[in-house]
């Protein structure tokens, strides 16, 4: 049976206990005309025969669906003649997926012989049965939740309290997901990076000076030694990541300023929706931007004044992510500017100083904490900008603070080590972690320290 | 003391004019920064019209095809599968041009049409058989480098060697111009076809598709969990420290970059729990993590904003807490939680890195049927056509971005729309 259709009669079975659940709180007390002897609402009773006809159901579901693949292989290796067993753990992985694209009716690669075939064969038989017993299970279950559920209704049974007591529950695991991907990013890349971290030690990855990702396949291969400092591709991403923030920040901040102090509500009216679009477009798109239109223009301009720009040179893919930015910068710089107390800047006002001294002199201090906190998420943002640096900053790790050569970052080098075909152990692919790893740790702690602060000095004024 | 008064206001005065000029500098200084922001979108959206533009116009030139026998089926049975439709055109081609000889010239001349000729014949033969034998003319969409020199994108006045189009191919187009035998019309194949390696085949269903499964996918389960966990925070969680890190925790998460969902993505759904690569139903798994801090924080506003004079009232008229959330609360804060959940869509329709990480970018020529059918998003096409070198695929880059931001700015208006027609001054 199909996993929709499955599910499809599951919603059918549990719309009917609910029915069947109301009906039977009528039944106990001798009719509607009697429902005020019911301890709850008759819905109640409804929504908790549902429950207990749905819940247990889905969760065995779940887990058995999460689970077949994983079982029918075992089963599937456990039964190859010897001679297929005892091979490395990548050439059984091939063989299992053919045998898999064979069952499926896919091509495979290579020849299918005969014990593939069986294999197959008996893949699909192991596939059929486990859905039978699945299916047999899963509504048994339900039937049974909810046979039990109906016989528990009373008059005076507390169906209202069970009901809300359940989904309290549910609100619970809702909100601790937050909690679990955190986890689940914390242990998928930590493990993969101590697998890394096995093969090359902590002090070459953080201070050695070449990357040049690649494993040999033979041991005689030329380059065969990858290595994996990653000091070029910090040093890169600082480098884009200081152009972007000497664009946004003088950029943002003095839009912020302008909009907060001196444009008419006319301009304003205008002029923030238009910065909040740039906000809104994907990153995808500066990329292409920065790559098909930035990057020949700040080649040309470069060579008009005599200098050599790499055709993906770092200040293209900088001034694009500088400009990405800017909205970001002129709208939490506009919240700590809006955060002083008016009273602060009447008061320097009338004094007699100017509307710019007024905002350099008193109205910036007090929101110092604020904008700095600010520019740290706008830094954080940064380093971990992906698309705009795939497309228009280059492949080569190059040591440089030169903008107008091309360096790499480390977002790239993951995207590139992971994209394409890839064998899952191989130091290369587990390098992408490990960067991951880094990239993680460092906007954590920006992302921590900055929100600190703006927290931190929004409750000062309020 | 007068003499006093009047130094200090002449030292006031002295000053004054230096004051004013720093005053206005900074001002201008000001304007010129909200100025650049403006200026870059004008330029951005300016250049991505005029470049996009154009894709919407595709070339097709007009064939007299004779559907002969003796070349579709020379032994005497016709199998559709594998007939010779491409030497229908090239005869065609050739009595359009009864002049052109040589073998070099004659594959030049068959480059004028697309590889598309081929298929378009054989379903209008697939659709009425009684065809076969007869002569029809039939609109043809031209090749894509015929397309740039008829769109103006290739100049003819630089050196042959430096163009994909010959003098003669220019020369026969020309002669077709003449000939009202070329016509630029809509490019239906942009919204039709899925990926291509041919620019002129090329169409954006095939990710327009990827990206709505997923979006199918996000908005199921980020939707239903957000306004859970925000309700929970909001309603029913003590203040206590388990309540505060998750607070601090889904405020993190909201700013970690897009690519570590990738690899979360990746380790846990493709490695561990073996669901297939290049899939939606991955790539929507991963984008409903990505957006869930951005609904919860949404929902969190929307559940505060609702007064508690209404929670109130419900709990003295005898309802429980949790009737009072779900008759009352619930209801008041909907649609500034819709606001939210679609701010947060049209997020995740834009993004594109961790999609990367768990295979979508592959070159997926069929549109995707279902949610693990092997599908790519619309971002990630614009990513892929943008490293294609040919020019075509340039323009094709430009419109399928107008297309994304077609649909971004018509998800931001109806949150925008949401919001004026159901929002609640209390």
């Amino acid at each position: 049976m199909q996993n929709l259709t499955l599910i499809l009669l599951l919603a059918a079975m549990a719309g009917g206990a609910f029915y069947a659940g109301r009906r039977r709180s009528f039944a106990v007390v001798g009719g509607p005309a009697h429902g005020a002897q019911l301890h709850s609402l008759p819905g109640y009773y409804g929504y908790f025969t549902l429950i207990w006809c749905l819940l247990p159901a889905l969760g065995l579901f779940f887990v058995w669906v999460l689970l077949e693949p994983k079982v029918i292989v075992a089963l599937i290796v456990q039964s190859l003649p010897d001679p297929q067993r005892m091979v490395s753990e990548g050439e059984l992985n091939l063989l299992v997926n053919n045998i898999r694209n064979l069952a499926a009716g896919d091509a495979i690669s290579g020849d299918a012989d005969a014990v593939m075939r069986d294999a197959a064969e008996r893949y699909n038989e192991y596939l059929a049965a486990s859905r039978r017993v699945l299916a047999t299970l899963t509504l048994g279950i339900a039937g049974l939740g909810g046979a039990i559920a109906l016989r528990r209704i009373r008059p005076e049974f507390r169906a209202r309290n069970r009901v809300e007591q359940v989904v309290l529950y549910l609100l619970i695991a809702a909100s601790s997901i937050a909690i679990l991907t955190t986890i689940g990013i914390v242990l998928s890349v930590l493990f993969e990076a101590i697998r890394f971290f096995r093969e090359v030690s902590l002090t070459e990855f953080l201070f050695g000076l070449t990357w040049s990702p690649q494993t040999a396949i033979r041991a005689d291969q030329v380059g065969s030694s990858g290595s994996f400092g990653a000091v070029p591709l910090f040093t890169g991403t600082l480098l884009i990541t200081t152009i972007a923030m000497v664009v946004a920040v003088p950029v943002g901040l003095m839009t912020a300023i302008y909009l907060a102090e001196y444009s008419s509500s006319r301009v304003r009216a205008v002029a923030k929706p238009l910065l909040e679009i740039l906000a809104g477009i994907p990153t995808v798109v500066y990329g292409f931007f920065a790559a098909l239109t930035v990057a020949p223009w700040v080649r040309t301009a470069g060579e008009a004044i005599g200098l050599e720009v790499a055709s993906e040179s770092a200040l293209a893919a900088g001034l694009v992510m500088g400009i990405m930015i800017i909205p970001l910068v002129s709208s939490l710089s506009d919240d700590a500017i809006h955060a002083v107390p008016t009273a602060m800047r009447d008061g320097a006002l009338g004094l007699g100083s100017t509307r710019s001294e007024t905002m350099i002199k008193v109205i910036l201090p007090a929101a110092l904490p604020g904008i700095v906190g600010g520019i740290l998420l706008a830094v954080s943002r940064a380093i971990g900008e992906t698309m705009i640096v795939v497309m228009a900053a280059g492949l080569a790790a190059n040591l440089t603070a030169n903008p107008f050569e091309a360096v790499t970052t480390v977002t790239v080098q993951i995207v590139t080590l992971l994209v394409g075909d890839q064998e899952f152990d191989s130091a290369k692919t587990l390098a992408a972690f490990a960067l991951g790893l880094v990239l993680f740790v460092v906007t954590l702690c920006l992302n921590v320290i900055g929100l600190m602060f703006v927290r931190k000095y929004r409750e000062q004024y309020e | 003391m007068t003499a006093n008064r009047k130094n200090s206001r002449e030292i006031v005065e002295a000053g004054l004019a230096r004051r004013r000029r720093k005053e206005a500098t900074f001002r201008a200084t000001g304007m010129l920064a909200t100025a650049v922001g403006v200026i870059f979108l004008g330029v951005f959206f300016g250049t991505l019209v005029m470049q996009g533009a154009s894709a919407f116009k595709q070339t097709f030139i007009k064939l007299d095809v004779e559907m002969s026998e003796s070349v579709l089926a020379p032994d005497g049975d016709l199998d559709l599968a594998y007939a010779d439709f491409d030497g229908l055109v090239r005869d065609a081609l050739r009595r359009g041009f009864p002049a052109v000889s040589g073998r070099k010239e004659r594959r030049e001349l068959y480059r004028l049409v697309s590889v598309a000729a081929g298929y378009q014949l054989r379903d209008e033969l697939t659709s009425d058989p009684s065809l076969l034998g007869s002569t029809i003319t039939i609109w043809v969409p031209a090749s894509s480098n015929v397309d740039m020199l008829v769109k103006g994108n290739i100049d003819p006045a630089i050196d042959e060697s430096l163009r994909p189009i010959s003098d003669a191919q220019a020369g026969w187009i020309e002669s077709l111009q003449q000939a009202d035998r070329l016509e630029t019309r809509f490019n239906k194949a942009l919204f039709t076809n899925g990926d291509s390696r041919e620019p002129e085949l090329a169409g954006i269903k095939g990710a327009l598709m990827g990206s709505f499964y997923m979006l199918v996918v996000t908005v199921a389960l980020a939707f239903p969990i957000g306004v859970a966990a925000a309700i929970y925070l909001e309603e029913f969680a003590p203040r206590s420290r388990w309540s505060d890190l998750i607070e601090v925790n889904i405020n993190n998460l909201a700013a970690v970059p897009s690519i570590v969902f990738g690899l979360l993505g990746l380790a846990v759904f493709i490695n561990w729990m073996a669901l297939p690569r290049s899939a939606p139903l991955v790539g929507g798994l991963v984008l409903s993590l990505l957006t869930l801090p951005v609904i919860i924080i949404a929902s969190r506003a929307a559940i505060q904003a609702v007064p508690p004079s209404i929670r109130e009232a419900a709990l003295s008229l005898g309802a429980s807490k949790m009737q009072v959330v779900f008759h009352h609360v619930l209801p008041l804060a909907l649609p500034g939680m819709l606001t939210g959940t679609i701010i947060g869509m049209s997020r995740a329709l834009g993004e594109s890195a961790p999609l990367l990480m768990i295979g979508m970018v592959a070159f997926i020529v069929d549109v995707p049927g279902g949610f693990t059918d092997p599908a790519t998003a619309l971002p990630v096409q614009v990513y892929l056509w943008a490293d294609s070198p040919e020019r075509a695929f340039a323009e094709r880059t430009s419109a399928a971005i107008i297309v994304l931001l077609g649909f971004l700015l018509i998800m931001n208006l109806a949150a925008v729309i949401i919001r004026k027609r159901m929002e609640r001054k209390w």
